[in-house]
């Protein structure tokens, strides 16, 4: 199979979710949209590592893999504490700071 | 077998923008995560498929799970437009992004090499060889996420824990009963959290109900019960 068609594919993930990031309010169904982008990124790095030969892509996404989780894990706490402080996970809940 | 795996991607990752429940969300991008784990395979690269399996479906969304679980999975998404028009821009812009990028891979002509093995002792070697640096420095911030995620959720103790014997020494001082309170029930002939006991004079002692039982009017008389056991008593 051509390697280029797992790019699109990668083109295809992203939008998605970028597209979840941008219209949904649930802060945690957002926050799956950003791992969806993070894991689009990592197929176009593994395709291109495919197609270039190489084994740096696979390296690069396997540092996004790492960067992730500990962005999940800090992130969830995040979204676990504004819980608890006001009882909800909406993303538009949390504006007071605005001018 | 692409367009499997293309399948068992794409679809499942549009429930990130119809499904309303989250958990569904969740079991949707664990579908998209094992297909990204046969891609990485299809790619010449099994150890990223084996990474991606065991750190995305086994750790991260079990991770969201269990947060979901915490928070409440019934939480309502609330759908009014604070900005106006939001949802089609927002659209827009996620289409622009996907056929700028398709456009750009278009262009480009990539000549694709010949497959290469991509094994893990490979990736070991760049691993350990000429990027350890930044190995280690990722295994720091994995320490520095776990510290903040315990800072982030911690609760201080507001006030001071009680040890068994102060909670003793408050009950004597306010002048009720210090020992337990007798259990529910009349000799277990009804299933009777909500019948009170009887004390030896056969008299109820309502103590022995929850409160909780009370308030909703959950409870029963103990007078059938009482006269059933007392029916059933031999003569003297």
């Amino acid at each position: 199979m051509n390697p280029v068609a797992f790019i699109y594919l990668a083109v295809v993930l992203f939008s998605i979710g970028s597209a979840a990031v941008l219209l949904r309010r649930n802060a945690i169904v957002a926050f799956m949209g950003v791992e969806l982008m993070l894991n689009a990124a990592n197929l176009a790095f593994v395709g291109f590592s495919r197609i270039q030969g190489t084994v740096d892509g696979q390296v690069l996404a396997f540092f996004v893999m790492i960067v992730a989780a500990a962005e999940v894990v800090v992130g969830l706490a995040i979204v676990v504490a504004i819980f608890r402080a006001r009882e909800s996970i909406s993303i538009d809940d949390p504006s007071e700071l605005k001018g | 077998m692409f367009w499997v795996v293309a399948t068992i991607t794409v679809v499942p990752s549009f429930a990130l923008l119809l499904a309303r429940k989250a958990v569904h969300v969740a079991v949707s991008v664990v579908l998209v995560m094992i297909g990204l784990a046969v891609a990485y395979i299809m790619l010449a690269a099994p150890f990223l498929g084996m990474v991606q399996i065991v750190v995305y479906t086994g750790a991260v969304m079990m991770l969201f799970v269990f947060v979901l679980m915490l928070i409440g999975v019934s939480g309502k998404e609330d759908l009014t437009e604070t900005l106006k028009g939001q949802r089609w821009i927002g659209v827009l812009v996620a289409a622009g992004i996907g056929f700028f990028l398709t456009g750009v891979i278009s262009r480009v002509t990539l000549s694709v090499a010949e497959p290469t093995e991509g094994n893990p002792t490979e990736i070991a070697g760049a691993l350990f060889g000429h990027m350890v640096v930044i190995v280690e420095t990722l295994g720091f911030v994995l320490i520095v996420a776990a510290v903040g995620a315990l800072v982030l959720t911690h609760q201080p103790r507001l006030v001071p824990k009680h040890t068994q014997r102060q909670i003793a020494e408050a009950r004597v001082l306010v002048g009720a009963d210090p020992v337990n309170k007798p259990m529910p029930g009349v000799y277990a002939r009804h299933n009777a959290l909500d019948v009170p006991a009887l004390d030896p004079k056969g008299e109820p002692i309502d103590d022995s109900i929850s409160r909780v039982l009370e308030v909703r009017h959950q409870t029963l008389d103990e007078a059938p019960y009482r006269a059933d056991i007392e029916e059933g008593q031999p003569e003297e």
